[in-house]
């Protein structure tokens, strides 16, 4: 079925994926595999090497490949080492409208990275995405599981500093998001 | 049953078959022509719209046209349906902007192309593409990727038809490959390197309609045109054993599942077959190929072998 | 001031928890539906109220409710859509966000009425966070016997959960949505069979937006009659409005179906008008998709009557002069907005958000950012315009799911109501392709 692999999901993480199975009928499991993924790309390093995909699939039972098809469609999933904190900058109409391209610029040039880099410490990736549904707010950008929204550049640089202080990995399934709405 | 008419021709037939079944039951240029249905795949097609038709009367019941073209391999017919294919330039035209689609980050390198002579997208463009690309940008490609030593993987030449993902879901015992990413750089593929390698797995040479997947062990040794199609059987304990040889002189150079006249697998062969027998002597010689679909070849001198065979193409 | 039935308590304090969303009000349609009324008679009072799909395409719900198949021993399922994905459309995120529990109340009634047993909200997995404050909400509602066995001593039972995506705008599109439910790539499905006869895991199936199954809960308390009564025409009840751009206040506003378009605009209970004391370009008034007008055409119709908020005016005088309500996400552009660019930017979004299975779109919506792009970057052809024109043209009409619509719409408005502008972009040297 699988590969083997070396690397476990921690029981806090199973106990939350048996949840997410019963949510399904009798042999629906498959339907689990989008938030298993979630689940697993926060405990694996923010990203979903192909060992993890493996484990997702021999966890679900299901083939490899039918892991690999979905995590690559699905833009939040990443296939390639991120920074601790992957600044999703939204750069659709209203954002665009509202100076987000100011914004990205602005990040990049602060960070000395251009979007799709990471920071050669490891700390900060940046992406600029589409439309994240905050386009009455914008211009913002998404980090883990919050939304920092009306940005200038001002605000831009104290939230890379609170994200450099607080030093850890950011996830989309993060609990202590905050909304600076 | 339903009647239905297609460019002016009536035919009926059992409810629930698609526009485009009813249309090659009428045969010749009622035919839409197809890139990623295959008859004997379950829910094929749909994705290329080559075969898209006007609907100009719904049915007998309710006759209002369909407000939009339809994938005909995808619609049923119903009692009274008229359908417009060649006869209606609407259909010629938008047919002419999804070749241009499915060509324009196509490589064109039919010249080193195993495929060439019978591509189903070289015949599409000819017969329903027009002249020039107005694509001006540079060509999507992809990195190259190993599949095994039987099967090669020409990414920059798919179209996306999944008719090999498809294949591989229903015909062998386990898929190990399939689409990747997603919308313009949706790739086939197996995502970290990997054989595909199952008794089955050759029939995804087959149902490929470009040379995105060819025979690796045929790999640059003729132009198909070049080679003599002949069929064959043999006793086989994993499939029919009835196969098409592909014979250059007394040697056979590729062998391959028998194609219909719409150029699509009459029955699966198992790889051993497909692979591992390319000796005349493995095999019983039943006679010339009777090859419909592909210009080429049916033109080249062997065509006059089989003259009763070739009826349909007089018309 | 308009009526408002959706977000009237959004400013309460607490009303996201059970408790205080119950002193105003709140589970009493459960209560009525379930205690008192037949599933039919609550597919009726839908029929009656008018009620037009809130998430871009407006198909009577009560419409839609009747189709759903009910073969003997099939379980049926009733699924949120809460993919909101369309650019300018954030209106779902707020009720979720500020009033979760209308969300859940509404599905509770709706599942009811559809003989679901199981119902899935599916939302986008950007908002995870209002799927965790969805999630919390829900809890509280199986705690106080509003979900799970037996529900107020009906003998209804009803399991609820939330569903993330994990990034994909065409999961919105309904049939690609079940496939993401069903743990697969976000492929739309072909058509026939429609959800209502096989929709998740084959199974009948009801998709609704957020909105709308927020808007059953008022239907079932004031009957269907009486919500039919506010609006306009065919246009009925109110309707949340996500504004956003180039305006004074944006944000959502709850407004009655029928309000004039100057007004919202204008007026400061809604957008408070242009920012900077500028004048207005041009307004996108239904997501992206939607064609975008220029001033003269939004705020009036080519007959010269004022533009309302409403399905049908909206539409007045079709793709040529007219628009549509869609999602209700209503950009605003000033007098200083590059219209091609601003067309560029939804370009790429299409070409991104393309799932890739047909092949018009698949080709199609990256062939015109990459026209798109030449023309705002001034390297533009003489023949880029037309040809721009052509690619949407052969997209259209001509695509596996609406997608194709959604990217080719935007360009063929742009190119008729602002095509001096792009005009303007190509060099005089520039030579034909």
């Amino acid at each position: 079925m699988s590969t083997s692999t070396n690397i476990k999901f921690s029981d806090a993480s199973m106990a939350e994926i048996q949840k997410i199975i019963s949510r399904y009928p009798e042999g629906k499991h498959k339907s689990a595999l989008i938030p298993i993924l979630h689940i697993a790309q926060a405990e694996f390093d923010g990203w979903l090497s192909a060992e993890t995909m493996d484990l997702v699939a021999a966890t679900l039972k299901i083939q490899p490949v039918e892991v690999y098809e979905v995590a690559s469609f699905y833009s939040m999933f990443h296939l390639a080492p991120v920074g601790n904190c992957v600044f999703d900058v939204c750069r659709t109409s209203s954002c665009w409208a509202r100076g987000a391209d100011d914004i990205i610029a602005h990040i990049g040039k602060k960070l000395g990275i251009k979007p799709g880099e990471t920071t050669s410490d490891g700390m900060f990736t940046l992406k600029a995405v589409e439309c994240l549904g905050s386009c009455g707010s914008a211009p913002m950008l998404q980090c883990g599981a919050s939304y920092h929204e009306n940005l200038t550049p001002e605000k831009v640089d104290a939230l890379i500093e609170s994200y450099r202080a607080a030093g850890k990995r950011r996830s989309y399934t993060d609990r202590d998001y905050k909304n600076t709405l | 049953m339903a009647k239905v008419t297609i460019d002016g021709h009536t035919v009926e037939v059992p409810d629930g078959t698609t526009i485009l079944q009813a249309a090659r039951a009428i045969g010749g240029e009622v035919a839409p022509p197809t890139m990623c249905y295959h008859s004997k795949l379950k829910t094929s097609g749909g994705y290329c719209r080559t075969c898209i038709v006007k609907v100009s009367k719904g049915s007998d019941k309710d006759p209002r046209p369909m407000p939009k073209l339809v994938a005909s391999c995808r619609t049923t017919v119903m009692d009274g349906m008229e359908v417009q294919n060649l006869t209606s330039p609407e259909v010629v035209d938008a047919r002419k902007g999804v070749v241009e689609f499915l060509l324009m980050n196509h490589p064109l390198d039919c010249p080193i192309c195993d495929q060439a002579g019978e591509c189903h997208l070289q015949d599409l463009g000819y017969q329903n593409g027009g002249e020039k690309t107005r694509f001006d940008f540079e060509r999507r490609t992809f990195e190259r990727k190993d599949i095994g030593d039987k099967i090669q993987l020409h990414m920059n030449r798919c179209i996306l038809c999944y008719r090999c993902v498809k294949t591989a879901d229903q015909i062998t015992d386990g898929r190990c490959h399939g689409v990747m990413n997603r919308g313009d750089v949706s790739e086939i593929s197996t995502y970290i390197e990997k054989a595909i390698d199952n008794d089955f797995s050759g029939n995804m040479i087959d149902v490929c309609p470009v040379g995105a997947l060819t025979d690796k062990t045929f790999r640059f040794k003729s132009r198909v045109w070049f080679t003599k199609p002949m069929d064959a059987h043999r006793d086989c304990k994993k499939c029919s054993g009835k196969v098409t040889l592909w014979e250059k002189g007394d040697e056979v150079l590729r062998v391959t599942g028998r194609k219909d006249q719409w150029g699509e697998n009459e029955e699966w062969i198992c790889n051993d077959c497909r692979f591992e027998h390319k000796k005349t002597s493995d095999w019983t010689i039943e006679g010339p190929r009777n090859i419909d679909r592909h210009s080429v070849i049916s033109q080249n001198h062997y065509m006059k072998l089989a003259t009763p065979h070739f009826k349909k193409l007089d018309k | 001031m308009g009526k408002k039935l959706l977000i009237q308590n959004d400013k309460v304090g607490g009303i996201h928890t059970l408790e205080v969303y119950k002193q105003h009000g709140g589970y009493a349609s459960v209560e009525k539906a379930l205690k008192t009324m037949t599933p039919e008679a609550i597919v009726e009072e839908v029929k009656k109220s008018g009620l037009r799909g809130r998430g871009g395409a407006g198909f009577p719900t009560g419409m839609k409710w009747s189709f759903l198949a009910k073969p003997e021993g099939v379980a049926r399922y009733l699924v949120c859509n809460a993919d909101e994905s369309e650019p300018g459309t954030f209106k779902d995120r707020y009720l979720m966000e500020k009033i979760p529990h209308a969300l859940i109340e509404g599905m509770i009634t709706s599942s009811f009425a559809l003989g679901a047993k199981t119902s899935y909200i599916y939302i986008r997995g950007e908002y995870f966070y209002v799927a965790r404050i969805l999630e919390t909400a829900i809890e509280e509602a199986y705690a106080a016997g509003y979900l799970g066995k037996n529900i107020l001593g009906t003998g209804y039972s009803l399991d609820l959960s939330v569903q993330v995506g994990a990034g994909a705008y065409i999961c919105g599109e309904e049939t690609a949505l079940l496939e993401s439910l069903e743990g697969k790539r976000g492929n739309p499905r072909i058509k026939p069979p429609f959800p209502a006869i096989a929709g998740l895991y084959g199974c009948p199936t009801v998709v609704n937006n957020v909105e709308t199954i927020a808007a059953v809960v008022p239907i079932v308390m004031m009957g269907g009659d009486e919500y039919a009564k506010i609006g306009i025409g065919k246009s009925t009840g109110t309707k949340l409005i996500s504004a956003s751009g180039h305006i004074n206040n944006p944000g959502v506003y709850e407004i009655e179906l029928g309000l004039p378009v100057e007004e919202f605009i204008y007026s400061n209970e809604y957008c408070g008008g242009i920012w900077k004391n500028k004048k207005m370009k041009a307004v996108v008034a239904g997501g992206s998709s939607v064609p975008i007008l220029p001033t003269e055409l939004i705020l009036k119709t080519a007959k010269g009557e004022p533009r309302l908020m409403s399905y049908e005016s909206l539409s007045d005088g079709g793709f040529a002069t007219g628009s549509m309500l869609g999602s209700g996400g209503f950009i605003v552009y000033d007098e200083d907005t590059s219209i091609p660019m601003n067309l560029y930017t939804f370009n790429r979004f299409y070409h991104h958000e393309s799932c890739g299975q047909c092949s018009p779109c698949r080709e199609g919506t990256g062939w015109m950012e990459k026209v798109a792009h030449r023309i705002v970057e001034g390297h533009g052809k003489a023949t880029d315009i037309d040809l721009l024109w052509d690619i949407q043209k052969r997209i259209e009409g001509n695509t596996i799911c609406p997608l194709g619509d959604a990217a080719a719409w935007p360009v063929a408005s742009a190119i008729r109501h602002f095509r001096h502008e792009f005009e303007a972009l190509i060099p005089k040297t520039a030579v034909a392709h």
